[in-house]
């Protein structure tokens, strides 16, 4: 059941000159929350923009005790919403809507878990980490950016044991390249016997590349979509993918059957942008 | 406690706040969220007789204080959602008001005869103003003859309340609304979306995959009110008012103007539960008047000295 609250803004972490961090104070969202759901975000009061833009739940605040009192939101500046969110100000209230859609399902041991991020793509995996940590499945983080100062957070994923792989396109962190390129080589490496869920977030030809070397290891692949929304609870049939089903191929809208797609039922060639 | 409810022929609404067609999808998806029987109305997506896939994606872009919509009447079509969303509408006690779309004049006939065969569906509101679809509709619409036909000949088939939603994109919207009226219309509803456009400046490309699309919200509801107050003038039958409402002010100017009820669209999308708050408004507003229902405020315009 989503809610819709004024939440304030706790912080706003500057990360570099486009990315940033956005803590709200907003405890009944978090604590209904499940692993890579979002949220509906108003940037800003009044009428331009107008609308809302979706997020991704970054963090899930606790206190001293362990609830969940807020979230945190990974921002990336590209465009007025999210110039907005760059800008917001401690203090600030942001109506916070959420939250919604299709979670991630995390995978039990034996089977391991590989999460692939590309940038901002690495919002939804917090969360998701730390509910396979929980249930001790063993996990691997392939996150690659431009730069070193792309790459954020990779020691909270460290601390809760996963074993991370780092790319870099200037080879500044990690190995040069896409971050698709080790997970190519390990995924040639793994034994037969082992099974993996893979779990994609970033540019949409980075997860079409995870869900093509899923495909053709035989492993399953979950993607987060991220297209462009309008309302986020299924109202405005803006935000439809073309998927496969029984009796031929629809589109469905990502808010309310997403944004998590089992990425075999999609049909790429129908998909555009994203992030 | 102000008589908020408001005679649509020969039905009653509990309120004068509607669900707007194609802002609410068929009404199930926001149960979650609120109680819709809460609602004057849920005038559910458009529907044709058969299942429709709408225009591929950028579907909407924003505009100041508005949106720009090309979603092309994607719907599941009158026999799914008869037996998918219907039983369903029916058990959360739903006002529905069924969006009913066609290419012809025997489509708008037949879709309506179906579903004024089934329980649960309380109006019907003919869709004769999209202007995203190229064929049927809006044809209809632009057109009095078109207008008048069309309507004729749904009311011969169903004895449920008809309302004609009606476009802005004419010269005179009052007179087709007099044809509404004079082809037996209950009540009419407007406005649809007003076409328009947005270019990339850089690329040179509309931002539509489809060129044009139809704007609401906010940026269009001086329009909006002014053909309320023109249409209100022409008819005598209760009017929906609607286009860029999204508060209890905006609500009351459209009554004001001549709406006897009112449709809430876009505004949804940014809060989608903005409802009880417009409907508490709407009745503080009267008392405060010493209005005893909304009907005493509908179209009260005072002349300036």
């Amino acid at each position: 059941m989503p809610v819709d609250i004024p939440a304030e803004v706790l912080s706003n972490t500057r990360l570099s000159p486009d990315y940033n961090v956005v803590a709200l104070d907003a405890p009944d969202v978090a604590r209904a929350a499940a692993p890579g759901q979002f949220v509906m975000i108003k940037t800003a009061p009044g009428l331009d923009p107008l609308l809302r833009r979706p997020f991704s739940i970054f963090e899930i605040l606790r206190d001293a005790s362990g609830e969940a009192r807020g979230l945190s939101l990974l921002n990336k500046r590209v465009g007025v919403g999210t110039s907005l969110l760059y800008d917001a100000r401690p203090g600030d209230r942001l109506d916070c809507l959420g939250p919604l859609g299709r979670p991630f399902v995390p995978v039990d041991p034996p089977a391991q878990a590989w999460m692939v991020a590309g940038g901002v793509g690495l919002a939804p995996f917090v969360t998701l980490a730390e509910a396979l940590a929980a249930r001790g499945t063993e996990m691997t983080l392939f996150y690659g950016g431009r730069s070193a100062h792309d790459l954020y957070h990779a020691e909270f994923f460290e601390a809760l044991g996963a074993r991370l792989v780092l790319t870099t396109e200037d080879g500044s962190r990690g190995e040069r390249g896409r971050v698709t390129g080790p997970l190519a080589r390990e995924l040639a490496a793994l034994p037969a016997d082992t099974a993996a869920t893979l779990y994609a977030c970033g540019p949409t030809p980075m997860m079409r590349a995870v869900a093509d070397l899923g495909t053709a290891h035989g492993h399953p692949s979950f993607v987060s979509l991220e297209p462009v929304m309008g309302c986020g609870m299924g109202g405005c049939y803006s935000c439809v993918v073309r998927v496969t089903r029984p009796g031929g191929t629809h589109l469905v809208r990502s808010c309310i059957e997403g944004p998590v797609f089992d990425s075999s039922t999609l049909i790429w060639d129908a998909l555009q942008g994203g992030h | 406690m102000a008589d908020l409810s408001v005679p649509i022929g020969s039905l009653t609404l509990k309120n004068p706040v509607i669900a707007a067609s194609g802002c609410f999808g068929y009404g199930v998806e926001y149960s979650k969220a609120f109680d819709i029987s809460t609602l004057g109305g849920v005038a559910v997506k458009g529907l044709f007789l058969n299942e429709r896939e709408g225009h591929a994606p950028p579907r909407i872009v924003e505009t100041p204080a508005g949106m720009l919509n090309a979603i092309g009447l994607q719907g599941i079509g009158v026999h799914r959602f008869v037996a998918e969303k219907l039983p369903e509408l029916r058990a959360l006690g739903a006002t529905t008001i069924v969006n009913v779309c066609g290419t012809t004049i025997d489509e708008y006939c037949e879709v309506s005869r179906i579903l004024s065969d089934h329980d649960g569906v309380h109006a019907l509101e003919l869709n004769i103003s999209c202007p995203n679809i190229k064929e049927g509709g809006i044809q209809f619409g632009c057109s009095l003859i078109g207008t008048h036909d069309v309507v004729s000949a749904v009311r011969k088939v169903t004895s449920l309340p008809l309302i004609p939603k009606l476009t802005p994109n004419v010269t005179d919207p009052a007179s087709f609304a007099r044809a509404s009226e004079e082809a037996g219309a209950d009540a009419i509803s407007l406005v649809n979306t007003f076409l328009a456009m947005a270019i990339d400046v850089e690329t040179r490309q509309p931002k539509l995959t489809t060129g044009m699309g139809g704007l609401s919200g906010p940026a269009i509801r001086p329009i909006a009110v002014r053909m309320v107050y023109e249409c209100r003038q022409a008819v005598k039958i209760p009017i929906i008012g609607m286009g860029g409402i999204a508060t209890v002010t905006d609500a009351l100017e459209f009554i004001i103007a001549g709406a006897n009820a009112l449709q809430v669209g876009t505004a949804n999308f940014v809060e989608p539960l903005l409802w009880q708050g417009l409907i508490d408004g709407i009745n503080a507003y009267l008392d405060r008047h010493q209005l005893a229902g909304v009907g005493d405020l509908v179209g009260q315009v005072r002349s300036r000295k």
